[in-house]
């Protein structure tokens, strides 16, 4: 017996479902989702296929496709009608970016320093390296002073090079190395101030941290270059790199403090009063309890005003000192290697060693915030 | 027997461990060392001002300064005195802050939203962009805009000609210049209030609609006549366009506004999606093929035809899918506004007789006559700015958008609000919340950068008052001083109003 309302035969099956992966699942999900996305998607191929080309032609040399002129090539090769890059020059006049002025027959000594600072940071930034207290001691105490001597000279027999002809990425690099090593301490210092009950103390770091942060750091350094003379007394010179060091120092070690006091603050409460509790002194509660924490809790933000520090190590080039990009901008006039090219080849390629350091400064900080990151999100 | 209790004296301490009173003492100590610091710094100053016979003070500000400034919006020459070279620089810095802010703002949106959306080739070239220009130094980034780009284009008799009497090389870009007559104040000020009363009507519309449902009856049929209008423009404009590509439609007298009063006429029908994606087809087609053109030279125009039909057809394709609203019912009154804001200066321009006419730029002998230049310089620093701080405020939407927590949009879906009205009014005014104080340290930011302007010779500020004249005057206390101040007085305005913004919006927690 049937029922006119029970069914009698099976319900088709359901055409297979649409393609959730692979490929063309992709592009339909993530290129051609709507109407407007699909416009969107053949807009950015027409602005991609207009401009990779010409760029990457500009950057390639003529072996693989491009016009530049590979390393070894020569000044002709540079200046002939439509030619790429002259990577021949920055190759040329590679020594005079990475030491400056400095002697060549003494270019063991920056040498040196580089191998020993990057021997020194690796572990240092790697979690898991032991012996930390002792690599950062090396890093940030001993290491400066043995660089100082290094590359200054006038010991051991050494012979002496005034800072007037160091030059080049080693002096981009000592300068942020520098900025970064004495801003620490302060900024840490002036957080604390900027956090104290004291009220004296409390309004003098404010007062300091608001005035450097208020004002562009080019007129920080000439007021470096130009008043730190006047403050000393009568008859003492001020080292120009040395100006331009504390110039930098002082504003850094403000926008620090700033990120320092974030860290402060977004400690609970309970932290302070369980250190007074235990009965630690004002410098033993921040030293054991509070700052490991806070500065924990900074680190990509201490790493990102690094990258700020180190991106703005290149204003010292306007009160005169041969960093990379003021080694850059001389040499560009250089009439040997003079060409159409010349000049924008060399902001590429000091665009690219800052945009090197910079971006993996800024990955070490994403890095750092996954791993410190210990799970309080929803 | 009572227990006896002997009450312990509190511990004696000496003095100097009492908190409090060691606070003072801290607190004497730093004051007198800092008193000491700066009490000698003055003495050296003083003793070394004295050895080199300078004397301070501000008279200088009133001396003639004997130097000329290449770029200036108040008069200036070398008969000028200092305090106008001072008030020379500011204004400069004011006018490259605020060209960059502007900018910056619409790069920055663009390509934050542009980072988070769903398309995977638009989000990834935000990122390219981004990653590359966050991290490179402005100053690199200027270098390469005035040194290897401006300074790299042609002389003057070669100098690239762009659309609207546009030219450009080394010296910089040469626009034509405007030459408002006198009634012209009547237009713009026309302008200013038919603006003004285009948001008040809007305001208005809007609080009745909240009120009863409805948006009231006068601004409806206004609407229906605005759109009426605004689509006839727009026709008109798609029939001239289509007669310049198809000649043959030229035969027919003025088959411009018959387009234009077929498409008003179908507006009035609930197809008026179809007109719009007329429209909108043809206008795409247009300016595609006038776009790839100027980009490929080198393709075929057969190509470049088809690309931009394609194109075209895809936005048509697009607006006949969009939103079937009918257009002056139930949705926003924008073509009203829009209307008041085009017609009431309009219909002023035409009563006062008020004519606008542009001196064009004219190449002779050596350069150019008329116009208006603008110093390579300027240019320079209002490309890096724009596009370095673009960057950050990039982030700053980005961050800003995704802390807008992802149960707001799905509540907002299960109101049954669609894409664009809940990014508009639950996402956006929440994310706002979270965008608006670090935009405005951005801001900030790029004013403070402006001053790099005095690397590439840009008369801003640092290099008219920090440059020339502490060099011509010596007067190195009192020039950093002022510039200080200012750049000081600036930081703290915002810092003021970035505080009394965070206390507006805050959340009121519980």
């Amino acid at each position: 017996m049937t029922y006119s309302f029970v069914r009698q035969d099976m319900v088709d099956a359901r055409g297979a479902p649409v393609n959730t992966s692979g490929p063309i699942a992709w592009a339909r999900r993530s290129l051609f989702a709507t109407p407007s996305d699909a416009l969107l998607t053949i807009l950015a191929i027409v602005f991609l296929i207009w401009a990779i080309p010409p760029i990457y032609g500009f950057i390639a040399p003529t072996g693989i496709g491009g016009n530049a002129v590979a390393p070894g090539g020569t000044v002709e090769d540079c200046r002939v009608e439509n030619a790429g890059a002259c990577w021949a020059y920055i190759s040329a006049r590679m020594s005079f970016f990475i030491y400056g002025f400095y002697p060549p027959a003494e270019y063991w000594r920056p040498n040196i320093v580089f191998a020993l600072g990057a021997l020194l940071l690796f572990p240092l930034l790697t979690p898991k390296a032991p012996f930390k207290r002792t690599n950062a001691v090396l890093f940030f105490v001993v290491y400066p002073v043995i660089c100082f001597y290094l590359l200054n000279g006038g010991v051991f027999g050494m012979r002496p090079v005034p800072t007037e002809q160091w030059g080049g990425l080693m002096v981009t690099l000592i300068i942020s190395l520098v900025g970064i090593i004495c801003s620490i301490p302060l900024g840490i210092l002036l957080a604390l101030g900027r956090q104290s009950s004291l009220p004296i103390i409390k309004t003098l770091c404010v007062m300091f941290i608001e005035l450097w942060r208020a004002v562009p750091l080019i007129t920080v350094l000439f007021m470096a270059s130009v008043m730190l003379p006047l403050f000393m007394p009568q008859g003492t010179t001020v080292d120009k790199l040395l100006r331009a060091l504390v110039g930098v120092t002082l504003f850094s070690s403000a926008y620090l403090a700033e990120t320092v006091r974030g860290g402060l603050q977004a400690l609970p409460r309970g932290q302070y009063e369980a250190a007074s509790s235990l009965g630690l002194s004002y410098w033993k509660s921040m030293g054991f309890i509070i700052l490991p924490q806070a500065l924990k809790h900074v680190i990509p933000g201490i790493v990102n005003s690094f990258i700020a520090l180190f991106k703005d190590t290149s204003l010292v080039s306007i009160v005169g000192i041969f960093d990379l990009l003021n080694t850059v901008q001389a040499a560009s006039s250089d009439i040997e290697w003079s060409s159409p090219t010349q000049a924008i080849t060399g902001y590429l390629f000091a665009g690219f060693v800052f945009w090197i350091f910079c971006f993996a400064m800024s990955r070490y900080s994403i890095y750092m915030e996954r791993r410190l990151d210990t799970g309080h999100k929803r | 027997m009572a227990a006896q209790v002997t009450l312990s004296a509190p511990p004696r301490t000496a003095f100097y461990n009492d908190p409090v009173i060691r606070g003072i003492i801290y607190q004497i100590l730093v004051a007198l060392a800092v008193i000491l610091f700066f009490a000698w710094i003055i003495l050296n100053t003083a003793q070394n001002l004295a050895a080199q016979n300078k004397s301070t003070g501000f008279d200088f500000l009133f001396q003639t300064s004997g130097f000329g400034i290449s770029f200036t919006l108040i008069p200036f020459d070398r008969s000028s005195y200092y305090w106008q070279a001072f008030l020379v620089g500011l204004l400069n810095t004011l006018l490259v802050a605020i060209i960059g802010i502007v900018f910056a703002t619409i790069l920055g949106f663009v390509l934050g939203v542009a980072r988070l959306s769903s398309n995977w080739l638009v989000a990834r070239i935000a990122t390219v962009y981004v990653e590359i220009i966050r991290n490179i130094p402005l100053l690199l980034q200027l270098f390469f805009w005035y040194f290897a780009v401006l300074k790299a284009m042609p002389a003057v008799r070669q100098s690239y000609e762009l659309p609207f009497n546009t030219f450009i090389n080394q010296r910089g870009i040469i626009v034509p210049k405007p030459l408002p007559d006198s009634e012209m104040t009547f237009v713009i000020v026309a302008l200013v209030l038919a603006i003004v009363a285009a948001i008040a009507i809007v305001r208005w519309a809007m609080s009745v609609r909240t009120a009863t449902g409805h948006y009231p009856q006068p601004v409806v049929w206004g609407s229906l006549f605005a759109n009426l209008l605004i689509t006839f423009g727009f026709g008109f404009v798609a029939g001239s366009l289509l007669t310049g590509i198809f000649p043959a439609l030229s035969g027919i007298v003025g088959f411009p506004l018959i387009a234009g009063a077929v498409l008003a006429g179908i507006s009035l029908t609930p197809y008026t999606r179809f007109g719009r994606a007329f429209i909108g087809f043809v206008l795409t087609w247009a300016v595609m093929a006038f776009l790839l053109e100027g980009m490929f030279a080198f393709v075929p125009p057969m190509v470049i035809a088809l690309a931009a039909v394609l194109t075209a057809a895809a936005v048509a394709w697009i607006m006949i899918k969009g939103d079937g609203r009918p257009a002056a019912e139930g949705k926003f009154p924008l073509a009203l506004a829009v209307l008041i804001i085009i017609a009431v200066p309009g219909l002023v321009y035409w009563l006062t007789g008020a004519t606008l006419n542009f001196e064009v730029p004219i190449l002779e002998r050596f350069n150019f006559s008329g116009g208006v230049q603008l110093v390579p310089e300027l240019v320079a620093l209002v490309f890096g700015l724009t596009i370095y701080t673009a960057a950050f405020i990039a982030e700053n939407v980005r961050s800003g958008i995704q802390a807008v927590s992802k149960g707001q949009t799905e509540a907002a879906a299960s109101l049954g609000l669609r894409e664009g009205d809940r990014l508009r009014l639950v996402v956006i005014p929440q994310a706002m919340r979270v965008i608006i104080p670090p935009l405005t340290s951005q801001y900030l930011n790029l004013t403070k950068n402006s001053s790099l302007g005095a690397a590439i010779g840009y008369p801003e500020l640092v290099n008219v008052f920090m440059g020339t004249t502490l060099n011509q005057t010596g007067k190195a206390i009192e020039v950093i001083a002022i510039t200080m101040a200012v750049y000081l007085t600036l930081s703290l305005t915002t810092s003021a109003f970035m505080n009394w913004y965070n206390a507006r919006v805050a959340l009121v927690e519980r």
